[in-house]
């Protein structure tokens, strides 16, 4: 069997592997060393959860801390990019992005077309987003639909450790800006990851499960929600095949419209309000392209159009849960049998 | 004053703002015309600070320009006739007529850009000075940012982080008295935007822009002190703007006769020219060929933008990531 690491792991590995294979790969966040201008430690924090932990040891001053000043450092990291550099910039938290969209969406998205392709942006901002860890309306969204509505940005929504690293190394080698974004709640995840590098292209979903019942997209957090789902399902004799696309923008419609094209029903598992989301994108995605195999609706599961509440009461009810992914799977199910 | 300036220079300095202001003239004119499209603003009155602080550069230092961009392009050594085809929107411009005036960039050439957004340069240079740091070069970055934007965070951001990274970064405030249609003096509140340097620990400056010994003098101090390790600096331009913030802006908000008044007593082409021909630097003569040179320069870069194609069908989806058909 081969090593298991956490999903953290994976990704400081990736940025580990990159940073000593090729020196214009530097990094900067708030507290991404921590500890800088106090009078104790160095390396104190390695981010607020500890991802860059042992990076300044290895890599000393190519691992930059910055003011807590997101427009300020974001646009220098992609300022640094277009001219030279390839910086993975860490925007704490996706909720963040109202202090520096502005250097994301009007800068580092448009330079290459804007500037008739004379420009390249290899920018990586990692940032983390995803309910349930009781961090309220503020620090919770998930909002990967904003960016992936942005020509001139990639974005990668990893499920698993494995797919973490690959993903990031394929990211941090990317000539365009690209938005990485990690569930807080994925922090802790095991799963078998190689130790040697290796990238997983964008635009190639993953299928997670085989079943021939009902196709079930699911992104990030959601596609083990959706795991686990389908193991009762199963025992009920419904097999779903689970899709997780990895990449939002670019978005592997081949395999979503070829396992729709077999299992005629299609439930969308997304954690992210129901509005102008990945789940309405690819449920458009279906009835453009595959309405003549469907024989239910479209199902989607999101969250409500709420802000996300504190109180774990609500915030469970908040997240798509697997007895609402089951629910939907069973109403496809039963619409047509 | 210690400026030292060879004959070459001075022709160089002179030839940059001629070339400025004589581009500029002419979108002025052909914009009436109606066949430039979209938002225009421009530079004249201002060439003496893009020209004196532009001098120190290198090809290899960077720069990030503002909405009113053409000067500061001009002066980095962008060519006039792919320029004006980008003006007008045309397959030969410099952005393949992608990016249009607010656009005007050259990566190859160090300039990032003009900026459709005010204040969106402070970041970038901020990258790319730290870039120029990380690789153990002596170059440069230079941001130019107008009086409205000095109240944006973004400049804020930037002067506080180019200071606490010790970025060989320069700030260059051109404070042409307006941002759009609303007067400095009441929307900047310090007297200065050259005072808010000390609340970030840098040097800071004021200087005449329509001198552009003034400008070449003080620009070469900040550039000098950022090339040996010295850190960022803050210098503010006062300067005039002679057309409206874009073309068709008629400028009610502007004092009777104001712009006629600076034009006469200030403009720094002027000022230029009586200064070099008094001290027997340049002749009159010498001046006159390079201004029938510059107009020949920009009558062919117009001719060039107007007779070129425009971009094709096939173009539209082209230097960018395209997921979906």
């Amino acid at each position: 069997m081969q090593r298991k690491i956490t999903f953290k792991q994976a990704i400081n590995e990736a940025m580990a592997q990159e940073m000593a294979r090729d020196e214009s790969v530097i990094a900067m966040g708030e507290d991404n060393v921590g500890g800088r201008g106090g009078e104790g430690e160095m390396d104190a924090w390695g981010g607020v959860l500890g991802v860059t932990k042992g990076l300044y040891g290895k890599f000393g001053d190519r691992i930059i801390d910055t003011p807590i000043s997101e427009s300020a450092f974001i646009g220098a990291a992609v300022g640094a990019a277009a001219c030279g550099l390839r910086p993975v910039a860490e925007l704490m938290f996706v909720d963040f992005l109202g202090v520096c969209f502005d250097q994301i969406f009007n800068q580092a998205a448009k330079f290459r077309y804007m500037f008739g392709g004379k420009a390249v942006t290899p920018v990586v901002i990692r940032t983390m987003f995803g309910a349930g860890f009781r961090a309220a309306a503020q620090h919770s969204q998930c909002l990967y639909s904003i960016f992936t509505h942005i020509p001139g940005l990639k974005c990668v929504v990893p499920s698993t450790p494995y797919d973490a690293k690959g993903l990031l190394i394929a990211s941090i080698r990317d000539n365009d800006p690209v938005i990485f974004f990690e569930h807080k709640l994925l922090y802790g995840l095991e799963g078998e990851v190689p130790e040697e590098s290796f990238t997983i292209p964008f635009g190639e979903a993953n299928i997670v499960r085989e079943g021939n019942d009902v196709t079930v997209v699911a992104i990030g957090r959601m596609v083990h929600m959706a795991l686990q789902a389908a193991e009762d399902l199963a025992k009920e004799g419904i097999e779903c095949e689970i899709i997780d696309p990895r990449t939002t923008s670019p978005l592997d419609e081949e395999t979503i419209l070829e396992s729709v094209a077999n299992t005629g029903r299609l439930v969308v598992v997304d954690e992210s309000h129901p509005r102008c989301n990945m789940a309405t994108d690819i449920a458009a995605l279906a009835a453009q392209k595959a309405f003549g195999d469907l024989k239910a609706p479209v199902s989607m599961v999101c969250a409500p159009h709420t802000p996300v509440p504190f109180s774990d009461a609500l915030e469970d009810l908040y997240i798509p849960s697997p007895a609402k992914v089951k629910a939907a799977v069973n109403g496809v199910v039963e619409y047509a049998k | 004053m210690t400026t030292e300036l060879n004959k070459q220079s001075l022709q160089n300095a002179y030839l940059s703002m001629r070339r400025i202001r004589e581009f500029e003239e002419r979108v002025h004119v052909e914009f009436a015309t109606g066949e430039i499209p979209g938002f225009v603003h421009l530079y004249a009155g201002e060439e003496a600070s893009a020209t004196g602080v532009i001098m120190h550069l290198r090809s290899e230092d960077y720069l990030a320009s503002t909405h009113r961009g053409h000067g500061h392009c001009i002066a980095k050594g962008l060519d006039v006739r792919t320029m004006m085809a980008e003006i007008y929107g045309k397959k030969p411009g410099i952005c393949g007529g992608k990016g249009g005036s607010m656009h005007v960039a050259d990566l190859h050439l160090g300039m990032m850009g003009a900026n459709g957004i005010v204040g969106g340069g402070g970041p970038l240079i901020c990258g790319a000075a730290l870039a120029a740091k990380i690789k153990r070069t002596d170059n440069v970055a230079v941001c130019f940012f107008g009086d409205g934007a000095s109240n944006q965070g973004t400049i804020l951001e930037s002067l506080n982080l180019a200071s606490v990274w010790r970025l060989p970064a320069i700030f260059v405030a051109e404070n042409n008295g307006y941002a759009e249609s609303t007067a400095a003096r009441w929307a900047v509140a310090t007297g200065n935007i050259a005072d808010r340097a000390a609340a970030f620990d840098m040097p800071g400056a004021i200087v005449d822009g329509h001198d552009f010994f003034a400008v070449y003098e003080s620009a070469g101090e900040a550039i000098g002190r950022a090339r040996s390790g010295g850190g960022p600096s803050l210098i503010e331009v006062k300067v005039n703007r002679y057309f409206g913030h874009f073309e068709g802006d008629q400028q009610t908000y502007r004092g009777v006769d104001e712009v006629k008044k600076i034009r006469e007593t200030k403009d720094c082409l002027m000022l230029f020219r009586q200064r070099v021909t008094k001290q027997g630097l340049l002749t009159g003569k010498e001046l006159d060929q390079f201004d029938e040179q510059v107009r020949g320069e920009i009558e062919d870069a117009v001719a060039f933008a107007k007779a070129a194609p425009k971009p094709q069908a096939s173009d539209l989806l082209t230097d960018v990531y395209v997921a979906y058909a």
